[in-house]
């Protein structure tokens, strides 16, 4: 195990404190490992993942990571597969320190414009929330809604209509696309 | 917009030694029934040394038309061709093509430039004239002038206020979905005149009207920063409302235009503030753990209506101004939305949500006698002519790429596509312009 810890021990030091993090970092570090024996020679040399992401872009955090989670209708309540894709973000952000992040929280097109703007905004709290539970520290984050004014899907069904109910952690307080 | 270019007399005394008549008109429309049969008027072209006198007599055919109140006889019907407007018509040929009403004018260009239109309104069974008016304006002006004529034909006949001398802000839209350019535009309510009010990349959402027309309040994105916007219309002069930590969205003016209403997002609740504009001290009106939107003022500006989901689905509530008394009113299946107070004070307008479709509804103050007005895939947003009598709303069918506007009757009958260049949503309707 000793040659996965490339990090200075510092770093280490510093992780020991959280044994849920240490136990994730290593996690992903074998996973990268494992990954890599089907990789091309060059992508290899220039160090990145299976997808083209360099780590700590992102890239690697939209791809590799996940930026956006799912709310159900009408709903704020972090689900059990939001919840593993925000304890990645965090595990990611406390990785890569550099980066503030916006919360967009967004809105299906099932419902009227003002209600929908408060709901885009209580699903990027609830967001925000969780992630200052796992660590990322508050004045790293900003929320904004855009309710039902921006979807990502537009069709007329619930296949869409999914999609749109989401909370999409942006770094460095861009918006998404 | 223009308000100060326009120049509006109404000369009754001129006409009035011609309407001798009594009060007791035989053409008359009573709108409380409901579906109504349409009165037919016979709109004849102005008299007048151009193509004036045609459009003039248009616009007033078109209003009268799309109120679903009056069906305007075929010219080609018409068999006497009025050349001389000051002398009676001739009653009995315009009751054989069974118009009951009749109406005859002139336009003039007087040698100061201004335009010069004058009207009469004839009753063809009752063999008298029920108005007559002239109105001086300039020419750019000529569709308002008719707006104006059709309000008085409209008023004289079914008793009520006229709604045609009206404009209607709202969002125009344009792009794909998920990359919409908004802006907003204002109109005349017949869709004519439309003129951009903005032109940023930012989204903008719901302008309103104050109450003298001249501003709109509105939601804008500017900055990143989703707040409300207060702008003059005259001199495009916009401003921020208030600096709040939070989110600001929903606004409508007081009826008195001395306050703006909203909601401040405040972490994952949003509550009612009024803002007045000149001390720009807030007063907060509801302290909940929940959404409480979409607030609207009696037209006394005793009470406002709003929504909230702090019973678990967005539901109306009734307050005083001050905050106090806050009552549910809505309790049928589904979810309400959008209240409105109507400028009459009778009713509310709402957006409802049920079983997968959205409605547009009324129901009074107190909750009691719901009506819904009409159904679709995605009805939302109503607003109310100045009269009270018709509603004005967005509906996005089911596959369409965008929104438009509609109206529809306060009886639910006659309900009309608003023409619009573009996607057009959030209609907020004008009062009657001065």
């Amino acid at each position: 195990m000793s040659q996965t810890m490339n990090p200075g021990m510092s770093r280490m030091q510093k992780l020991a404190r959280n044994p849920v993090m240490i136990a994730t970092f290593l996690a992903l570090s074998l996973a990268g490992c494992a990954s890599k024996k089907g990789l091309p020679d060059n992508a290899s040399e220039l160090g990145l993942g299976a997808n083209g992401a360099a780590p700590g872009s992102s890239q690697d955090f939209t791809v590799n990571v996940g930026d956006r989670i799912f709310f159900d209708t009408d709903s704020s309540s972090i689900r059990a597969d939001a919840q593993a894709t925000l304890d990645r973000q965090a595990q990611w952000l406390a990785q890569y320190p550099q980066y503030p992040i916006t919360i967009e929280g967004h809105a299906d097109e099932r419902g009227t414009r003002e209600y929908n703007l408060a709901l885009g905004a209580r699903r990027a709290e609830a967001t925000r929330q969780y992630l200052a539970s796992r660590g990322v520290a508050a004045n790293r984050m900003r929320t904004i809604s855009y309710g039902k004014e921006k979807p990502v899907a537009v069709c007329d069904d619930i296949s869409c209509w999914s999609q749109n109910r989401r909370a999409v952690t942006v770094l460095g307080g861009g918006v998404s696309q | 917009m223009k308000r100060n270019l326009l120049k509006i007399l109404t000369l009754l005394a001129a006409f009035i030694a011609a309407s001798c008549g009594p009060a007791w008109a035989l053409v008359e429309i009573n709108i409380n029934k409901g579906n109504v049969q349409p009165l037919p008027i016979a709109i004849t072209d102005f008299v007048s040394g151009d193509a004036m006198g045609a459009n003039i007599s248009q616009v007033i055919a078109a209003d009268l038309k799309r109120s679903g109140l009056f069906a305007p006889v075929d010219k080609k019907a018409f068999i006497e061709k009025i050349s001389n407007p000051d002398q009676p018509p001739r009653f009995e040929d315009w009751r054989v093509i069974n118009a009951q009403a009749l109406v005859t004018g002139r336009v003039v260009k007087e040698s100061d430039g201004r335009l010069r239109a004058e009207f009469r309104l004839w009753d063809t069974f009752a063999g008298q004239q029920m108005i007559g008016q002239q109105f001086f304006t300039q020419p750019e002006n000529w569709r308002r002038v008719a707006h104006i004529i059709a309000d008085a034909i409209y008023e004289k006949i079914t008793g009520e206020q006229g709604y045609f001398d009206t404009r209607i802000v709202f969002v125009s839209e344009s792009g794909p979905k998920t990359d919409r350019k908004r802006e907003l535009a204002i109109m005349d309510q017949d869709g004519a005149n439309v003129h951009a009010l903005t032109n940023t990349n930012d989204i903008v959402l719901t302008p309103r009207f104050s109450p003298n027309s001249q501003e709109i309040t509105y939601m804008s994105f500017e900055g990143g920063q989703p707040r409300v916007y207060l702008l003059q219309l005259e001199t495009g002069q916009r401003e921020v409302v208030g600096n709040f930590p939070g989110m600001t969205f929903a606004p409508r003016f007081s009826p008195d235009g001395q306050r703006v209403i909203m909601s401040l997002q405040e972490g994952g609740n949003s509550n009612i503030y009024t803002m007045d504009l000149r001390s720009r001290t807030t007063t907060r009106l509801t302290a909940t753990q929940a959404i409480d939107t979409s607030p609207s003022y009696s037209p006394d500006g005793r009470r406002i209506v709003f929504e909230s989901d702090r019973g678990g689905r967005q539901q109306l509530y009734v307050m005083n101004a001050d905050g106090s008394g806050q009552t549910r009113i809505s309790f049928g299946d589904g979810s309400y939305s959008t209240p409105v107070w109507s400028p009459r004070g009778d009713l509310i307008a709402f957006t409802k949500q049920s079983g997968g479709k959205f409605s547009i509804g009324v129901m009074k103050p107190d909750g009691s006698g719901e009506r819904i007005l009409t159904t679709s895939f995605h009805n939302e947003g109503p607003t109310w002519a100045p009269n009270g009598r018709v509603i004005m709303f967005f509906r996005q069918n089911a596959g369409a790429a965008g929104p438009q506007l509609y109206s529809i009757d306060l009886s639910g009958y006659n309900e009309q596509l608003v023409p619009t260049p573009s996607f057009a949503s959030d209609p907020a309707w004008s009062p009657l312009l001065d």
